[in-house]
């Protein structure tokens, strides 16, 4: 039978107007219809629950005659493999997980890079030496990115203090705006987040002197302040590199792990408000990483309860970060288990 | 753990606040219930809402035309379910769902160009020297207009099924239809008139989210509310002043855990982050043991005819 258009289908957890997640991944699909024109169609359904209703959705999309599923969301990673092991010849990549087979494979981006450029403007910044993090869930992707933030706030400002709270969702803009509320109530000038919408940049804006920073996409809307950096996620590379791999035949189950370096994230252009010789910092930081020169989990470090972690100059292995489910010597808190 | 972080005065301010959607939104859907109408689309109406009150605001400047044409607007919506299930006799649960899923495309599609814009903002009433009491003046006075109006409005519900004559045609209505068409009252007028007022009260609901909660437009942004509405008009007892209460422990508590997360508190976040939810039905339901019942003809479809 001649094999017409690929199909390629994408499941998101927000809806494509998040103006953070969802929206970047939506933008790597665009970047696929554009690349292959009529040679590849595509399907997305948005706003899918992580869990069984995830099953349901990606079970309709293989029998529909999908080629291909990116699920772009952690919870969808057993729903995933379930799914993967009914449609053998269906392709599924599953985003930010770790379970892989023969027909999935696993991809993400190492925002934990930026994490560290954001902890060191953050640390640089505060005056209240009280910085708020919005969590979504405690995952290790999560976790990582308060790790990094925290290490490079800390680097440049010993005083610093971390205040976590976790929303249980990805995506509740008035739950979102609400956690930045009581953060910045509670004495934190400076707002990390760690979920999908814009709503804690409005809340931000709204309280005044706070800044915060651009989650999955730029949200430059909020700029020059409080929005003052961003990490961009850029999948659209990745998305047409694993179609074309469908099309030619040559895909292969695979994890893929990128960051600042090939441009699988990007930091967001950083505004005036930030002074000059922290903005410089920041961007020498930032090239210092990409270029693997230095890697935001460099020794000596220790684990919370005081235990060793890395040893001087060591660097942390991927395999350690990809499960992390420990904080980092001076954080304050339990991770919800 | 540090306590001393969070303030009882913020906290119980941030309380009013978080609690006005679900409030207004639980309010309107009481007298569709009373009347005997049961309508699962306050998720459709509150996002429908939340966009034109949204985009009303930015284009005139004004929020409270913003929220003039919400209501407008949730009650535009609603009449499609009025239409359904009052005229072509549809199923209520399936009208209402679908009610939900047209509201959340439609606002999506309404609101394309409003994303990143920024609403005018929302004047708190000036109460004069009430506001510079201490505490009591942060807590209670330095608030917008909706807010006080969620209060007017539950009161307003409460007397009007209570003291009126118009409450209790109402309330004859819901409880048994076919009586009170014997009676002679027009029982599909009442009915359309008791859905309008819910999806005016839900798209203000709505509104109150896109212009004071949070403020900002994004697609989907109710996230659910419109369904904890749903289920605290039932835990309710389907009783006013229990629905502003169910609303004030809700909005409360997920406040304070929010602020108990930040201090560092010594109880496991999970717990925490369920607590508005098993506390509000917890209470409700222990207020509830003088076994309230719904409106005897709750869902059911009236043809005059039959």
């Amino acid at each position: 039978m001649a094999q017409d258009k690929t199909k390629v289908g994408f499941v998101y957890v927000g809806p494509v107007g998040d103006g953070g997640w969802t929206y970047e991944h939506d933008q790597g699909r665009l970047a696929v219809v554009e690349h292959f024109g009529d040679a590849v169609e595509t399907v997305f359904v948005e706003n899918v629950a992580e869990g069984p209703d995830s099953e349901r959705v990606m079970t309709q999309m293989a029998l529909d005659g999908a080629d291909l599923i990116f699920t772009t969301s952690f919870g969808y990673m057993d729903p995933t493999i379930n799914v993967a092991a009914k449609f053998p010849n269906v392709k599924f990549e599953h985003a930010t997980g770790y379970k892989r087979a023969d027909n999935v494979s696993t991809y993400s981006a190492r925002f934990y890079e930026g994490r560290a450029v954001q902890g060191h403007i953050a640390g640089k910044m505060t005056e209240s030496n009280i910085i708020g993090y919005i969590g979504s869930y405690p995952i290790p992707e999560v976790i990582r990115g308060i790790n990094s933030a925290y290490i490079h706030a800390k680097k440049v400002n010993p005083d610093v203090e971390f205040k976590i709270v976790w929303a249980y969702t990805w995506f509740d803009p008035a739950k979102e705006a609400d956690a930045a509320k009581v953060l910045i109530d509670q004495g934190a000038d400076v707002v990390l987040q760690h979920t999908d919408s814009t709503a804690p940049q409005a809340a931000a804006q709204e309280a005044g002197n706070v800044i915060t920073f651009g989650q999955a996409s730029d949200m430059a809307e909020y700029a020059p302040k409080p929005r003052v950096s961003s990490i961009i996620d850029n999948w659209a590379p990745y998305y047409i590199a694993r179609t074309q791999a469908v099309i030619d035949g040559t895909w292969e189950s695979m994890d893929t792990w990128d960051g600042i370096g090939p441009g699988m994230v990007g930091i967001g252009e950083i505004t005036d408000a930030v002074p000059a010789d922290v903005k410089a910092e920041a961007i020498a930081l930032r090239d210092a990483i990409a270029s693997g020169e230095y890697h935001p989990f460099t020794g000596p470090l220790k684990k919370q309860d005081g235990s060793d972690w890395l040893a001087e100059g060591e660097v942390a292995d991927d395999g350690t970060l990809a499960g992390m489910n420990f904080y980092v010597e001076g954080l304050d808190g339990e991770i919800p288990q | 753990m540090d306590l001393s972080a969070i303030n009882p005065v913020l906290l119980l301010a941030a309380l009013l606040a978080a609690a006005t959607p679900i409030l207004l939104a639980a309010t309107g859907e009481l007298i569709a219930e009373k009347a005997g109408v049961l309508n699962l689309g306050v998720e459709g109406m509150m996002i429908t809402g939340a966009i034109c009150g949204f985009a009303t605001a930015v284009e005139t400047g004004s929020p409270l035309l913003g929220f003039a044409a919400a209501a407008v607007g949730g009650a535009a919506l609603s009449l499609l379910f009025a239409f359904l299930t009052q005229v072509a006799l549809a199923n209520q649960v399936a009208s209402g769902l679908a009610l939900t899923l047209f509201g959340l495309g439609l606002s999506a599609l309404l609101g394309q160009s409003y994303v990143g814009v920024k609403p005018p903002r929302m004047e708190d009433v000036n109460f004069g020297p009430l506001a510079d009491i201490p505490l009591i003046g942060r807590i209670f006075f330095q608030h917008d207009l909706v807010l006080y109006l969620g209060v007017v409005l539950v009161a307003s519900v409460w007397a009007f099924l209570k003291y009126t004559r118009s409450g209790l045609i109402l309330k004859a209505v819901g409880e048994n239809h076919d009586a009170a068409h014997a009676l002679g009252y027009k029982v599909v007028r009442i009915r359309t008139l008791a859905i309008m007022f819910g999806g005016a009260c839900a798209g203000a609901g709505g509104a109150y989210i896109s212009l004071v909660r949070v403020p900002q437009w994004t697609e989907g942004m109710t996230a659910g509310v419109g369904w904890i509405a749903l289920a605290l008009v039932v835990f309710a007892s389907w009783k006013p002043w229990r629905v502003l209460l169910g609303a004030y422990l809700f909005g409360g508590i997920t406040q304070l855990q929010l602020n108990l997360q930040g201090a560092g508190v010594a109880i496991p976040v999970e717990y925490l982050a369920m607590s508005p939810y098993i506390i509000t039905i917890v209470v409700l339901v222990l207020l509830s043991a003088d076994k309230a019942q719904a409106p005897a003809s709750l869902g059911r479809t009236f043809h005059a005819s039959q």
